[in-house]
């Protein structure tokens, strides 16, 4: 019952590595196809700039491989970011899992929108989480809300902080920076 | 709602944490994984670590450090101190560090900024600035506010922003180790000419110190040493504080 994290060379990977052994998980960070075809569940973490990490996928063949992953598969910022259908950033087209967009925050207040903010969330991934819970995010660029939405956040205005659709999962938030809130999201997700 | 920050600095010499810290139930008041885990424990928001060692091979001991805090603790934090290259913030990043701060690098060389944001993204860049009051202006420091530069902190905050920034740390040297409350009439002034997110920086003493300079200063997270390590505030207490004062805290 193998845990991956994909590893294509986008983000800070350790942190999410570190915290699945705190929750007494080994996980196998790889970009190897059959590797993570095989895996129980899959994270498919991002951070950067969204064309740049999408051209890493592509030359890796992940770009066709990861809409085709039949395990539960959890996008984590620029992650969930990158499987939606399209984002702003770089005017990238996504892997259009999520059907929904990616788009810059238009506001007068900070971007990024950095820091702990409280999250509306219902369903598998919030379970024993007290609604209005924090949790840490970072980002510049938002998913529009949509029917795929799980988890709500305004900043300005409200937007998707976690979505799902069948097997695949994303959260705007760092739940791997989040404190026992977080800790429990990935818990909940492990036990899908 | 989106809540102000907390955060703790810590400074390391040798992997170590040099300030005498006053946790009594610490076994190890030297060892920063213990500390760190404990500010976590106690809610802080972030942390930040300043590394104030020179050697090569110190550095492999602070790399080493920032691996060891990634796995014990679960909210993000922030390596600063003698950072000068792509090279230097890769290593630290791959380590575990969320975010990296720089100054007297960014300042000597402006354009390290843009070459780190485009490469790890402005949201782990931090850009630490010491400014001090002379004849009325504020004026950049470097070397822990030693060693005046040319040029004025807020040309210099709009510059690193447009170089790449994603976050500021602003000490006034004038309030740093006074406890006589924090810069705000200076940090409103940039919370007004910059659009990313601003850390204050020297002068808490206390909990209200922390109040005005959300609510004056309009900062958004505010760093202290010496109050938490002494045990003058305790993190909870000041939360709660803040929570009285209509301050929106995690």
């Amino acid at each position: 019952m193998s845990v991956v994290i994909i590893d294509y060379g986008a983000g800070n990977i350790q942190s999410i590595k570190f915290a699945l052994e705190r929750l007494g998980t080994t996980a196998v960070l790889t970009n190897n196809a059959n590797v993570i075809r095989e895996a129980a569940h899959v994270i498919f973490p991002g951070v950067g700039e969204a064309s740049t990490a999408m051209e890493k996928l592509i030359s890796s063949g992940l770009d066709t491989l990861i809409p085709t992953l039949t395990q539960p598969v959890l996008g984590i910022c620029l992650g969930m970011q990158l499987m939606c259908n399209r984002t702003a950033e770089g005017n990238t087209k996504g892997l259009g899992i999520f059907d929904t967009d990616v788009v810059r925050f238009d506001t007068n207040l900070n971007v990024p929108h950095m820091g702990w903010n409280t999250v509306e969330g219902a369903g598998v991934l919030f379970g024993g989480i007290p609604q209005n819970s924090h949790f840490y995010l970072v980002h510049s660029y938002y998913a529009k809300s949509n029917g795929n939405t799980v988890g709500s956040c305004t900043y300005g205005i409200p937007f998707a902080a976690a979505l799902a659709k069948n097997n695949f999962y994303g959260t705007q938030f760092h739940p791997e920076k989040s404190g026992e809130m977080g800790a429990q999201l990935l818990k909940n997700f492990l036990a899908i | 709602m989106l809540t102000k920050r907390i955060i703790p600095c810590l400074d390391i010499k040798d992997g170590r944490t040099v300030k005498g810290v006053n946790f009594v139930s610490l076994r190890d008041a030297g060892d920063p994984v213990e500390l760190a885990s404990r500010y976590a424990e106690e809610g802080a928001d972030e942390l930040v670590f300043l590394d104030i060692s020179a050697s090569e091979e110190k550095r492999k001991t602070l790399a080493k450090m920032v691996r060891d805090v990634a796995r014990a603790i679960d909210i993000p934090f922030t390596v600063g101190g003698g950072i000068s290259s792509v090279e230097d913030v890769g290593v630290l990043l791959d380590n575990g560090a969320d975010k990296v701060s720089i100054n007297s690098s960014a300042v000597r060389r402006p354009e390290l900024i843009r070459e780190l944001a485009q490469r790890f993204g402005t949201q782990c860049i931090v850009v630490a600035i010491d400014a001090k009051q002379l004849n009325g202006e504020w004026i950049v420091h470097l070397v822990g506010g030693k060693v005046p530069t040319e040029r004025r902190l807020f040309e210099w905050a709009k510059e690193a922003v447009e170089r790449g920034a994603g976050e500021l740390l602003f000490t006034s040297m004038d309030h740093d180790g006074t406890k006589q409350g924090f810069a705000n009439t200076a940090l409103n002034e940039l919370s007004k000419l910059v659009q990313v997110p601003i850390i204050a920086s020297g002068g808490a003493g206390t909990m209200n110190h922390f109040v005005d300079t959300f609510a004056l200063g309009n900062a958004d997270a505010a760093l202290a040493a010496s109050v938490f390590h002494f045990k003058e505030i305790s993190i909870p207490t000041l939360k709660t504080y803040l929570q009285q004062h209509k301050i929106p805290v995690r």
